[in-house]
């Protein structure tokens, strides 16, 4: 028998790949995730210092977006007060789905110093969030991380339109 | 340097003995001895029912009758050359007298002088605006309205400033609770669910160092996650932010060629 097979997986084989249609989809997604403009308090100013030239955001494919209608990531950078929770909530319910949130630093997370009135006890109250962010204000290399998490984390979800809810809380 | 203390038992002991403590006053001195403020004095008394006078940390201060606010401040503004209002805010007495202390921080830029005016209303006693002589006030009297709930007349847009228009009370009270009331607890749940959501959602943790380890749901520790639900493992899992076999296009990290700069490139 002749020996003459090919693989044509290898190198010098035909330009082809095999994937699923999950893996395509999801590695498409999570290279252009599009972070919203919206900044709440001095973890915006982190969150724009990630987005500048140093630590340079688009890098990752990920370029801020000026609507919540052409943006799929909510960074929740600063403290939640109560006053603002209902916008924050609309903003979120205006995003076109898939979308994903992260809450940044300890404000959003938990409240953090602001045991008060005023503030929401944690962004997950009202949006359910995939990262949460520790630190205060968290440094611009920590959101790059827990942004490369989140693309972890969406090219292991399934692409099908029929996402799973989220819990809230 | 700040003087030595025994800590040993600092956590044991609570931070605030009285709720309602007030700090001793500064001595006061004479109008006399400042002769500008003793010929504004003058002149106030021989238009205006002065109760009080006494100079405090060089400003002269003033108790009036409370119907006279607007007029007091005009004379000062017109007459007597206070062209500037720094602040005005309430001072809660109503666990001690059910009183309001409003005070009037003045400023005369020509004289350098510094005066406050004060007087005390009861708790639903109304107020005149002096917005139209200063505009100051303006914000000022919203946010007096706002915390303490001081009921301001003939102000043109009297709504609440900081907390949101259906906020129930008034948070600058004394007896305003620090982590809010009922209503406070409860109200971004209330307004963007509806109240039937509060049982879903659950009552708010205050406790911002809580962390609960066998709750795998709502807590995960890093290098030791386990799926939602599962009993917590200490096993240690390798994360990194990207899959073992690499991302398709993706550049990956290797360490083994990766340098540390000396010095800003």
């Amino acid at each position: 028998m002749a020996q003459h097979k090919i693989n044509y997986l290898s190198e010098a084989g035909l330009p082809v790949a095999l994937t699923t249609v999950d893996k395509l989809v999801q590695w498409g997604r999570s290279n252009s995730l599009w972070p919203m403009t919206y900044g709440l308090a001095c973890c915006a100013i982190e969150m724009m210092a990630t987005g500048a030239s140093r630590y340079d955001f688009d890098r990752f494919g990920t370029i801020f977006r000026a609507s919540p209608r052409q943006s799929d990531v909510l960074i929740i950078a600063g403290t939640l007060t109560k006053k603002h929770s209902p916008f924050m909530r609309r903003l979120y319910d205006q995003m076109t789905e898939p979308k994903w949130v992260i809450s940044m630093g300890s404000c959003a997370n938990t409240g953090g110093m602001f045991n008060t009135y005023a503030t929401v006890q944690g962004a997950d109250r009202i949006i359910p969030v995939d990262i949460y962010l520790p630190g205060c204000a968290p440094r611009p290399e920590t959101l790059q991380y827990a942004l490369m998490l989140l693309q972890k984390k969406i090219r292991k979800e399934s692409a099908s339109r029929k996402l799973k809810p989220k819990r809230l809380v | 340097m700040r003087k030595y203390t025994d800590k040993k038992n600092v956590q044991k002991k609570p931070y605030h003995t009285d709720r309602f403590w007030v700090a001793p006053q500064v001595s006061k001195e004479d109008v006399s001895s400042d002769e500008v403020f003793a010929s504004d004095l003058k002149e106030l008394q021989e238009n205006f029912n002065i109760k009080d006078a006494y100079i405090q940390r060089g400003q002269l201060v003033v108790y009036i009758n409370p119907g006279e606010n607007v007029e007091v401040l005009a004379f000062l503004k017109e007459k007597l050359k206070y062209n500037f209002l720094n602040e005005l805010s309430a001072i809660d007495w109503l666990e001690k007298s059910g009183e309001f202390e409003i005070f009037y921080q003045m400023l005369s830029t020509s004289k350098k002088k510094r005066l406050r005016i004060k007087f005390f209303i009861k708790e639903k006693d109304e107020i005149r605006t002096v917005s139209k002589l200063y505009n100051s006030a303006d914000w000022a009297e919203r946010e007096m309205y706002d915390m303490f709930g001081v009921i301001i007349t003939g102000h043109y847009y009297m709504k609440r400033i900081l907390m949101p228009e259906d906020w129930y009370g008034h948070p600058l009270r004394k007896t305003y609770p620090l982590h809010g009331d009922e209503e406070a607890s409860w109200y971004e749940i209330d307004k963007i669910f509806g109240k039937e959501y509060r049982d879903i959602i659950g009552p708010e943790n205050r406790d911002s160092s809580r962390v609960d380890e066998s709750d795998t749901y709502n807590f995960s520790r890093i290098h030791h996650e386990v799926p939602f639900g599962e009993k917590p493992s200490k096993e240690v899992t390798f994360t990194d932010y990207q899959e073992e076999g690499g991302v398709f296009l993706i550049k990956s990290l290797k360490k083994a060629d990766s340098k540390i700069l000396e010095e800003r490139p």
